[in-house]
Order: structure tokens, then C-alpha cells, then sequence
């Protein structure tokens, strides 16, 4: 299953290698061009020749992980989140490094921890990763400053149709880009797997700024908090409601005109819509929108829980249904460009 | 020349916050039509004019967007919630009517507190008189945008209104583009987006591709009661900018701008701002870079529903624009 596959490679920011090769190799058959850019980013181009809108779908392919900083005279690994990770969440958990050496996060036991210590969470300066090495020079034979440390989360279905794994923030938009090639649309495609969103929207910046698409929809998971003890009107999304259409964030605010046409499309095809209703986060959306001229975005959220952690919770019916809206709006799509106020004028690049 | 301060009124009125600058683009968009040669709308909500000459392109922008709410969940009794579009003063807040592109007015109710120290922005709620969660949704939906309602009063010689940031700065754009005798390649940037991070301006730039850029936009003022140090002053002449956290003014742009002013008699003070940022930051980062520097109106109370300017200083930020632009640096 490409989800599985997808969530259980390692890959984080600046480190995407595994997870490019995979995406390569699966879209192959299904784009005319592909090509990886300076900065990392994979691109797909189907239809390069036909006229018409063309199009960008993008989906980030790194997750959030850990660098490791520093190896103490002991042999234990100091290490930095790369990307936003809660680092209460940390304490614990086995870890694998360069795909072979298997790690656990240390720290002091319940047992010997003070009153005190108890009552605080522990930040990533007290935490290591243990690696069972004997001493300083045993664990440099193994592992060297800058390589990432990643969950070892196995992805699995369980409960009702939900589905858990690592690193579903932006896998699962990679998924669903993925089996959007496989369809045949009439216009210039663009698929854009882009690098380093977790820590600042950095490949998108250079992918939009050169592929120059006239559009462009962003496919992410985003936060569910449906569970939370708080009022449901903090909960941003909820499991299996459909796609979330993001009105607001702090890198992007939506165009009105394109969140009405996203809600008619899902209305006339019976499609689950929901919105994503806090204002905090980004996405690549943030750094396309402002490209060049300014790009046209959207952005649609698969609702996941316990988003940024060792293992994150979506349901498999809003990913089904989220591609069903993608794919709806990309056969819409050339119509809406005929009649739509919005300006679509390129670039004059005289 | 007198100004026509009504324009001005007209334009603190028309209702766009960030992402809704439509109805502004087209009252500024009549204005000017008759003195450019070409006007456009782009991709982010900009509004663009370009008036043909020589020399130099220089870039004057203005932003047309005021802060305003976005309502995030109606509750099942017709409450909304919101969350705030640009740098919305939580503390403000209760008692303030709001308005939305309809014409609806609500008004902000607060829960009850335990604490005052409990006061949070997710306390809050719009009241827009709706009995019910389904007469609330016939009037409002999610994503929709609401703005202060803050009717413009002349007091003496100073003027209070909502959404001066940045009505004014287009107010004195208008004002000088009509006046103005350059005969410099001028091009005009009404910007979208402006306060929630000089979005529109960045799009603008790149299209215009200017050699160097004034933006005009509001400014702090220090004094009022026991205000924060700052020395600008409402009534004592049109701001030039020297840095804000988006900008530090290069030098040889101020000493432009002063000069013309000097030369002219423009009453003018440096204006040193040590929070927020202007289109010009976005816009000297575009490309290679462009000179940029700022034209800053005093106003007292930005980012409230009664922020406040004084009508000398309007005029002379129009005379510095007008001047500027008919002696662009060599």
C-alpha cells in the first residue's frame, strides 16, 4: 500500500533522498517529464505541450525528525528537533539512525526522579538517545554529528477505518498526488514534491518561483484536536468529516472566490467538505501563493491527530474522499478558468 | 490647492480588510482611471496603474487593506467565533460593533471571567443577533470577514475614523497622482494584504519591477498621556521613515526625501518605529533589490475603530509625494 510505504520511509528536511527515489520510481509510468531541482524537489509534468491553465499540485515530502548535535564522553547523542516537535513527547521512544542503528531516548527513571523534577516536562537538553554504545569513540563508529535520529513507527489500520503511522503530515499528500497521476487530465500538470516544509516552506519558494504554474493546490494532513477536552469550536478539523478546505493560516489567507468554488464542486459531487478553522500553522501554500506575480492556491487537509509525533491518526474515508475532491476540482478545472474573475494573466516575460 | 477630504471619508468607510480589497480597488480604480494610462487588477488583489515617461520607474504604494475579524465557528446558539486577520488589539475589543460585507451588524460580548487575568481572545464572541445557529448560517459563513464600524468625524483640525491605516496613505497616492507634473515612467501599487504581512506588495513589485519605491502608510505617534518614547508628533509634519522591522532606509533615499522637503518648506520629522513594518519592506527585497524608503502620516490609536491624524500633516505628506516625484534622485 503507497501510504504505508510512504509513511514508514525515513525522510526529514534536507534528507528527503528515500522518499524522492520511492516517489520516483512510483510516478514514473504515469508523468511525460521528471526532474529533481536544485534545492531537492521532485517534479512531474504531464501534458507539458497542451495549452490551457497549468496546473501545480503539491505535497511536501519531509517530516519532522531529529539531528544529532553532539556524542557525550559516555557514548549517548545529544540532539535538535528539525522541524516543530514537542519534545514532552519524546521521552522513551526507540528511534533507528542511518536506517541501521536503533536508539532509545533516555532519561532518568521514575523511580530516581525528585518531587520536583516530576512536576516538569522534560526539555531536549535533559534527553539523549541511548544506542547501547560503550563509549564516545563506539558510538562515533556508528553514527556521526548531523545525521537524523526518526520514529520507528509501523503504519497500521486499526479501530473504525482509521489509519496510524509516522510522518503522515505530508506523506499523505504525497500519496493522494501520486494517485492523481495515474489520471488523465487535459491540461499541463504539474506534480510538485517539494523539500523542506517543516522548517520554513523552503522548496516550494524555489519550485513555484521556477515552474511559474497559473494554480496551484497544496496537499497536506492538519490538525484534528476533536478529541481535546476544549470547546469544538477549537478544534481546527474532525476525523472523518471529508477534506478540510484551509480559510486562513498564518502564511496564507485563502482567496473567498476559490473556497466557493471548492465548496460548490464538493456539494454538486457529494463530497464530505469541512474547514479548517484555526489561524495558526502553514503550509507550502504560504510560500506559492506570493511567487513571482502572485499563483492562485488552495489548500486541502486530511484531518490527522497527534499531528508531529511518533505516531499521527488519520481516517482512511477523508483521504479517499479528499482525492475524490481533488480529482473533481481538476476535471472542473478548465471550466472554472473560462468563467472565473479571478486573473489568471501569466508573466510577460518580454 | 485644497484637498477634497470627503474622498478620504469615502474610502475610511468602504469595507476591506486583508483578502477583501475589491470594493476599495474599484472606488480608487474611478479615481485614477482618468490620469493613467493603464490600470489592472493582479492575481493577489493589487490594484496597478501605470502612467507612461522617462527615466526612471519609480513605484509609489499605498495598501488598501484594515484589519478585521474572521469568523472561525457559529455556535449552536448563533454565536460566532473569530480569530484576528492582522494585528488586532485583543484588549479592545468588547463593546466594539462589527460589520460585515453585507451590511450586518454584530456586536463582541466577552464570557464570564473567573479572573481578569483570564481575558483571552477565545473569550470573545460576535453577537449578530441571531436566535439560532441556522439564522446565524443564513447570514454569516465560515471564513467570512468582518471590520470595525468607526464613522469618520472632523475634530478641529484632526480627524478620527476607522481604517486610516491605510485610507490616508491611498488618500494622499490619489491625491498626488492627480496633481502630480512628472514626467518620470510612474507606476502605482494599491496593495493587498498589507497586514498580514506585506503580501501584495511583494507580487506588485516583482510585476513593476521598479528602480527605486516609496511606499506611504501610517506611523505610531509618543504623544499621548504617559505614551511610549517616540518622537513623532500629530501636527508637526509628514514622517520620513528611517527604519521600521521591516526597512532601514538607505541613505542616499533620505537624504532625497529631506532635501526636496527642506528645499520645498514641507514640514517633515524622522520617524524611527520599533514595531511593524510597511510595504517596503517586502518591495526593497524584490529581485536585485530597490531602494526603498517611506512616507509615514502620525496617527495616533492605529488598530483601533478611532484612529486619528491631523489634516496639515495629509497635505504635506501630498506636497512631499508630489515633489519627490517631479525631482527623482539622479
Amino acid at each position: 500500500m503507497l501510504l504505508k510505504s510512504l509513511s514508514e520511509l525515513n525522510g526529514t528536511s534536507g534528507a528527503e533522498n528515500l522518499v524522492r527515489n520511492f516517489l520516483r520510481q512510483t510516478i514514473e509510468p504515469f508523468v511525460d517529464i521528471i526532474s529533481t531541482d536544485k534545492m531537492g524537489n521532485l517534479i512531474g509534468m504531464k501534458n507539458d505541450s497542451l495549452s490551457g491553465p497549468k496546473v501545480m499540485l503539491a505535497a511536501h515530502m519531509d517530516e519532522v525528525a531529529l539531528m544529532i548535535i553532539d556524542i557525550t564522553g559516555e557514548g549517548f547523542l545529544k540532539f535538535r528537533p528539525v522541524g516543530g516537535i514537542d519534545a514532552r513527547i519524546l521521552v522513551s521512544k526507540p528511534v533507528q539512525i542511518n536506517n541501521s542503528c536503533v536508539g532509545v531516548i533516555g532519561a532518568k527513571a521514575i523511580h530516581l526522579q525528585k518531587h520536583t523534577e516530576r512536576q516538569n516536562a522534560l526539555s531536549c537538553d535533559q534527553l539523549y538517545i541511548d544506542i547501547g554504545a560503550k563509549s564516545k569513540e563506539d558510538a562515533s563508529s556508528k553514527v556521526k554529528l548531523g545525521d537524523y535520529a526518526y520514529f520507528t513507527t509501523e503504519f497500521e489500520p486499526f479501530g473504525d477505518g482509521l489509519y496510524k503511522g509516522k510522518a503522515l503530515d505530508g506523506r499523505v499528500g504525497c500519496a493522494i498526488l501520486a494517485e492523481l497521476l495515474k489520471n488523465d487530465y487535459d491540461f499541463p500538470l504539474i506534480a510538485g514534491f517539494t523539500v523542506q516544509e517543516e522548517v520554513g516552506l523552503r522548496g516550494a519558494k524555489v519550485a513555484a518561483h521556477h515552474l511559474a504554474p497559473d494554480f496551484a493546490i497544496i496537499l497536506e494532513a492538519s490538525v484534528a484536536d476533536d478529541m481535546s477536552e476544549g470547546a469544538e469550536d477549537g478544534w481546527i478539523t474532525e476525523l472523518g468529516n471529508g477534506p478540510a478546505c484551509s480559510l486562513m493560516d498564518r502564511s496564507t489567507l485563502y482567496s473567498a472566490k476559490l473556497i466557493q468554488w471548492v465548496t460548490s464542486v464538493a456539494r454538486q459531487n457529494g463530497i464530505p467538505l469541512q474547514f479548517r478553522r484555526g489561524s495558526g500553522g502553514g503550509n507550502d501554500a504560504g510560500s506559492i501563493h506570493i511567487s513571482n506575480v502572485g499563483i492562485p492556491t488552495i489548500c486541502l487537509n486530511v484531518p490527522c491527530r497527534y499531528i508531529h509525533s511518533f505516531a499521527s491518526v488519520i481516517s482512511e474515508k477523508d483521504y479517499r474522499d479528499c482525492y475524490d475532491l481533488v480529482n473533481a476540482l481538476l476535471k472542473e478545472l478548465p471550466n472554472f478558468f473560462e468563467g472565473s474573475s479571478i486573473n489568471f494573466a501569466k508573466e510577460d516575460k518580454s | 490647492m485644497d484637498m477634497d477630504f470627503r474622498i478620504l471619508e469615502q474610502l475610511t468607510q468602504i469595507f476591506g480588510p486583508s483578502g477583501s480589497e475589491e470594493q476599495v480597488a474599484e472606488f480608487i480604480s474611478a479615481q485614477i482611471s482618468p490620469y493613467c494610462d493603464e490600470v489592472i487588477s493582479d492575481t493577489l488583489g493589487n490594484l496597478l496603474a501605470v502612467r507612461h515617461g522617462t527615466g526612471k520607474k519609480i513605484m509609489v504604494a499605498a495598501h488598501m487593506d484594515e484589519i478585521g475579524l474572521m469568523i472561525t465557528h457559529i455556535d449552536k446558539e448563533g454565536f460566532l467565533r473569530f480569530t484576528p486577520l492582522g494585528g488586532v488589539r485583543t484588549a479592545n475589543l468588547v463593546g466594539q460593533r462589527v460589520k460585515f460585507n453585507t451590511g450586518r451588524i454584530g456586536t463582541i460580548g466577552v464570557e464570564k471571567l473567573a479572573k481578569p487575568s483570564d481575558f483571552k481572545l477565545d473569550k470573545l464572541y460576535i453577537d449578530i443577533g441571531a436566535v439560532s445557529q441556522n439564522e446565524a448560517e443564513q447570514i454569516v459563513h465560515l471564513g467570512e470577514t468582518a471590520v470595525f464600524v468607526g464613522d469618520f468625524v472632523e475634530v478641529g483640525s484632526r480627524i478620527m475614523a476607522k481604517a486610516l491605516d491605510d485610507r490616508v496613505g491611498c488618500f494622499v497616492v490619489i491625491e498626488a497622482l492627480k496633481r502630480s507634473k512628472s514626467t518620470n515612467e510612474l507606476v502605482f501599487a494599491f496593495t493587498a494584504q498589507e497586514e498580514i504581512g506585506t503580501r501584495g506588495a511583494k507580487t506588485a513589485a516583482y510585476a513593476l519591477e521598479p528602480d527605486l519605491a516609496i511606499a506611504v502608510d501610517v506611523t505610531a505617534t509618543g504623544d499621548t498621556p504617559k505614551d511610549h518614547t517616540m518622537s513623532v508628533k500629530l501636527g508637526s509634519g509628514v514622517g520620513i521613515k528611517v527604519l521600521d522591522r521591516s526597512l532601514i532606509t538607505p541613505p542616499q533615499i533620505k537624504r532625497w526625501m529631506a532635501g526636496v522637503a527642506a528645499e520645498r518648506n514641507i514640514p517633515f520629522q524622522w520617524e524611527v518605529l520599533e514595531y511593524g513594518g510597511t510595504d517596503s519592506g517586502a518591495i526593497h527585497l524584490s529581485r536585485g533589490g530597490v531602494p526603498s524608503g517611506v512616507i509615514s502620516i502620525p496617527t495616533r490609536y492605529v488598530h483601533s475603530p478611532a484612529e486619528m491624524v491631523d489634516r496639515s500633516d495629509v497635505q504635506a505628506a501630498v506636497d512631499l509625494l508630489v515633489s519627490l516625484l517631479e525631482h527623482p534622485p539622479d
